[in-house]
């Protein structure tokens, strides 16, 4: 612990110790001169030293690449991404304790360091990219276009012609092109066994380290970030130091095509929790930003809805539990609580509280409007009446614009960046051709778009919409009041609305088909699609996820009268 | 769709494609250029799987962004074209190709002659043999400005010649201009396709030297070989040069028939009438009147004095003989029920007695004799004429007025 130089090799500060006394890097298994002058007995108590082979010296090669493993470049991804979380405010103990932690937890969980490396698996791959002979003959290697086929990775990158070509030429017993030392293994793994470390399973892996230290930001949020280029994901190999020479399989396993989904990410996470072993992680409470009175609160503001809603989604959120500590807290392993989701929960009562108070027919929102435009229209003093119409028109104004930006930004999206990749050297000079020709067509074109320059990345904000009180033409709801929509009944103030709609009878099951309900079959009230659209691109997810997010919560909330009989027709009196 | 959020490369490409798309059809040449910036890293990627690919793709819309946009320049496009050049051997000739049009739309003739010399000395490979079609275009479009040096290089020993001058470097300069052109045009039409302007400028140069026989083969073949698409031009060039060359009227009639089959509504169906009409054979009087009656059909003539009066002449002609009303009675039946509204209205009879005296009279004479002499047309226009005190008009009422049963028989 107390030796702080950086590594020769790789530059980290990841230092451990051999049993001989001597400092060994973590990072890349390179072996200091440097002995441990103070004894510390602490540090030999503490650390969960692993004697490491010393077979693996680490060798100059003759390109000036040294042998490099994928881990150890997983490695540096995430070092890289923890480091943007820092610069965005996230608390610096997050990289030294937490993620490190985990990261190291799953290095000796699948078995890629401190532990015995399995000798059977010893990596025969040569890490060659030239066209060289094998050295073994080994009958069974899998041939290029094999390798190629197993990955799972989407992208275009398998369907490759370029590769395709140069491998066809290649013979079976030629060596695999990768530039680390494992690139081939890593491909060839049974991913049932271990949970074989993926590019968008490094952002699974920061969210589990922000989830853990309960920071204030979502995971759609987290991914939005990531999308906007604040969080290094898409060219992160760039940022390699140049002895890790990346071709081969290499590309297929660090560049990445396309941004990972919000599923994909979270159930990711779930399943590396418990792959960990972890415990329970550190409890959500009311005072945490992921408990749902917050979100909602914040999602209120960002939807242009009125303060007093909070009241209301409080109630549901009490009435049917969620927000419990234990229902909110993650406990991996547990297959019998369902996995929160909790930005997508506090957007589904949102609209269940919506749906209590407006109904969102296409009919009763609209009444309710004219009422309230009536009473502003005569009364001007108090506060003016929240006006579902005038609200409608306009986030539908604001959102379409915002959206029509955000496709606009994604088709301008660039994907390529400078660090040119080649699978093998001998396309290495018809890639730096390209390169330089797009390079200089940008340049001719960019010219004559006329003014527009790419901006530089605007600062990452927590609100894609904002609303100011300040605004004199009314647009800002925030203060509005409900009094149009609620009646006093026995002290209590209830919604004047006496209906309510579910979303489904019967909840799916959703190991089956993966979904609770199905949004796509169903034809919902334009209103409700409005809602679900609004949260869904604030959310950047689909609005079938908060629809089943939202059945979840009517069921919990009507659980009693569903498990009355009920006539076919799905309108409730509340 | 389950995929909309899901952004990857290539929706994310196709999306900015429509974009450009969307701005090029709208004109915004500098929204075009921006989302053609995104566009263009499209070209790492190899998608030799589709149909068209990126790099094609770039080359057609950056050639329309640069031709188009204001702040483009001639220097920017070539620089851009000869990027493209290299950006797929696939594409070599016909991007060259290109290019030369282009440096022919702007006048720059010199340069698209070295382009296109440049692009005849090209090999590559079997790409040279693959691409043969196009290079024989290279070729036939040197041949084609070799022609144009050698017109230029006609009209100057022609002044000079009613000078009295003779140069002899001049001439010979001429006659190098004449080889090469030859050469190439020769070639090109050999193989079967649309080449008007090639077979123009070689016949021109075979009458020019007087090899009538060489021209009269290639225009035979390019008007008659069943492998050549059909091209009404092809007819129309061969009877030009038949009628130069002094022809008989029968090879003339046989040059034009295959034309009024594909083009009814071409302007020489009235030489073609013409000649028919005064043929001794009764077929080719026959034929004569579907020409003409089948050339009004369409709206495009239904002012054309010069038709009327060939329809009318044959008409009056026919009923003066009282031989062969048939002929009119099967053309008008197909017709009768549409062309008086089309042709003959009251209104049609103000309009033509106002702007085309003599185009009235033609059509009158016709509307008087397939109608009856109590038809719109005929009453409105001969009452006009005989006010106004013309003879003809007179004549015409009285020509009418003792034929007058000949429409009961044409109507049947």
């Amino acid at each position: 612990r107390d030796f702080n130089e950086r590594c020769a090799q790789c530059s980290e500060v990841n230092w451990g110790l051999t049993d001989g006394g001597g400092f060994y890097c973590r990072s890349c298994h390179n072996v200091t001169e440097r002995t441990r002058e103070v004894v510390n007995t602490d540090f030999i108590t503490n650390s969960r030293v692993q004697t490491i082979s010393k077979g693996s010296k680490k060798q100059e090669k003759n390109d000036g690449g040294c042998e490099w493993y994928i881990c150890e470049g997983f490695q540096l991804v995430l070092k890289k991404q923890v480091e943007a979380l820092e610069a965005l405010g996230v608390c610096p103990q997050m990289k030294d304790e937490i993620l490190c932690n985990f990261w190291r937890c799953y290095l000796q969980k699948s078995k890629q360091a401190y532990c015995k490396r399995p000798a059977a698996e010893t990596v025969k791959a040569l890490s060659v990219c030239e066209s060289s002979t094998d050295v073994d003959s080994d009958p069974e290697r899998p041939s290029l276009l094999h390798l190629l086929s197993l990955s799972e990775s989407e992208g275009d990158l398998q369907t490759d012609c370029s590769f395709a070509s140069s491998v066809s030429k290649v013979s079976e017993s030629t060596s695999v092109y990768s530039g680390s030392v494992d690139g081939s293994l890593y491909i060839m793994k049974n991913q049932k066994e271990k949970l074989r470390m993926t590019m968008p399973m490094t952002l699974s892996f920061c969210y589990m380290a922000l989830l853990w230290m309960r920071e204030p930001i979502t995971l759609s949020e987290f991914l939005r970030f990531v999308v906007e280029g604040h969080i290094p994901y898409l060219n992160v190999f760039q940022h390699f130091p140049e002895k890790m020479k990346l071709c081969g399989l290499d590309l297929k396993i660090f560049c990445v095509e396309s941004w990972p989904v919000y599923e994909e990410v979270f159930n990711k996470m779930h399943e590396l929790a418990a792959f960990l072993d972890l415990p329970r992680f550190p409890d959500i409470t009311e005072s945490c930003f992921l408990h749902p009175d917050m979100l909602c609160m914040k999602y209120l503001m960002e939807a242009n809805l009125p303060d007093e809603l909070h009241n209301w989604t409080c109630r549901v959120v009490k009435k049917i539990g969620i927000g419990e500590v234990d229902f909110l807290t993650l406990t991996p392993g547990n297959k019998s609580t369902r996995k929160v989701k909790y930005d997508v929960l506090a957007a589904a009562v949102i609209v269940v509280v919506l749906k209590l108070l407006f109904l969102l027919d296409d009919h009763y929102e609209w009444l309710l409007s004219e009422f309230a435009e009536e009473r502003n229209k005569n009364n001007t003093e108090g506060g003016p009446y929240f006006e579902f119409k005038k609200w409608y028109e306009v986030v539908k104004h604001s959102l379409d614009v915002e959206q029509k930006k955000l496709d606009e930004e994604r088709a301008k999206y660039l994907w390529r960046c400078e660090k040119p990749l080649f699978y093998s050297v001998k396309k290495k000079s018809k890639v730096l051709k390209r390169r330089q020709m797009v390079v200089n067509l940008q340049n001719q074109f960019g010219k004559l778009s006329g003014s527009v320059q790419r901006a530089e990345k605007p600062n990452p904000s927590s609100f894609q919409l904002s609303w100011s009180e300040e605004n004199t033409d009314g647009s800002c709801f925030h203060g509005h009041s409900l009094k149009g929509v609620l009646q006093e009944k026995r002290g209590l103030l209830t919604a004047m609305n006496p209906d309510y709609w579910l979303c489904t009878v019967k909840l799916c099951n959703e190991k089956l088909c993966g979904h609770l309900a199905h949004y796509k079959d169903v034809e919902f009230p334009q209103s409700y699609h409005f809602v679900l659209g609004l949260f869904s691109f604030l959310l950047r997810i689909q609005p079938s996820y908060i629809h089943d997010e939202v059945c979840m919560i009517e069921h919990k909330l009507f659980n009693k009268k569903l498990h009355k009989k009920l006539k076919y027709n799905t309108v409730l009196r509340k | 769709s389950s995929n909309e959020h899901k952004l990857n490369f290539k929706k994310s490409k196709e999306a900015c494609l429509s974009y450009i798309q969307d701005a090029l059809l709208q004109k915004q040449w500098k929204r075009a250029a921006e989302f053609l910036t995104c566009y263009v890293e499209s070209l790492e990627k190899d998608y030799s799987r589709e149909h068209i690919g990126p790099s094609e793709i770039i080359w057609r819309i950056g050639t329309e962004i640069l031709w188009h946009h204001s702040q483009s320049n001639m220097k920017e496009f070539n620089c851009f074209m000869e990027q493209m050049k290299t950006l797929g051997v696939k594409r070599y000739l016909r991007v060259c190709l290109e290019h030369v049009f282009h440096l022919l739309c702007n006048g720059q003739i010199d340069e698209a002659y070295q382009n296109l010399s440049l692009a005849e000395s090209w090999r590559f490979g079997e790409q040279t043999a693959i691409q043969d079609k196009e290079m024989k275009l290279i070729q036939a479009y040197r041949g084609l400005l070799d022609y144009y040096s050698w017109s230029k290089q006609k009209n100057i020993l022609l002044e000079n010649g009613e000078d009295g001058f003779s140069d002899l470097a001049v001439e010979q300069e001429m006659h190098g201009y004449f080889r090469k052109a030859a050469v190439n045009l020769k070639e090109i039409i050999k193989i079967p396709g649309v080449w008007d302007v090639f077979v123009k400028c070689y016949v021109d140069l075979l009458e020019f030297y007087g090899d009538h026989n060489e021209a009269r083969q290639v225009l035979n073949e390019y008007a008659y070989n069943s492998k050549f698409p059909a091209n009404p031009n092809a007819h129309v060039y061969l009877y030009q040069f038949l009628k130069r060359q002094g022809e008989s009227k029968k090879s003339l009639i046989s040059a034009l028939k295959i034309l009024h089959d594909i083009v009814p509504s071409h302007e020489l169906m009235i030489d073609f009438n013409t000649m028919l009409q005064k043929s001794k054979k009764r077929k080719k009087r026959r034929l004569g009147l579907e020409v003409i009656f089948t050339a009004l059909d369409y709206a495009g003539w239904k002012e054309n004095a010069k038709a009327w009066s060939c329809l009318a002449r044959q008409v009056k002609q026919i009923v003066i003989s009282e031989k062969h009303l048939d002929w009119i009675k099967q053309e008008w039946n197909s017709r009768k029920d549409w062309w008086p509204a089309f042709h003959f209205s009251r209104y049609l009879a103000k309009r033509n007695w106002q702007e085309n005296k003599s185009l009235s009279y033609e059509k009158a004479l016709v509307a008087g004799i397939l109608l009856g002499k109590d038809c719109k047309y005929f009453k409105y226009v001969s009452h006009q004429g005989c006010k106004a005190q013309l003879k003809r008009f007179r004549m015409l009422k009285k020509f009418v007025n003792r034929h007058n049963l000949v429409y009961l028989r044409i109507s049947g």
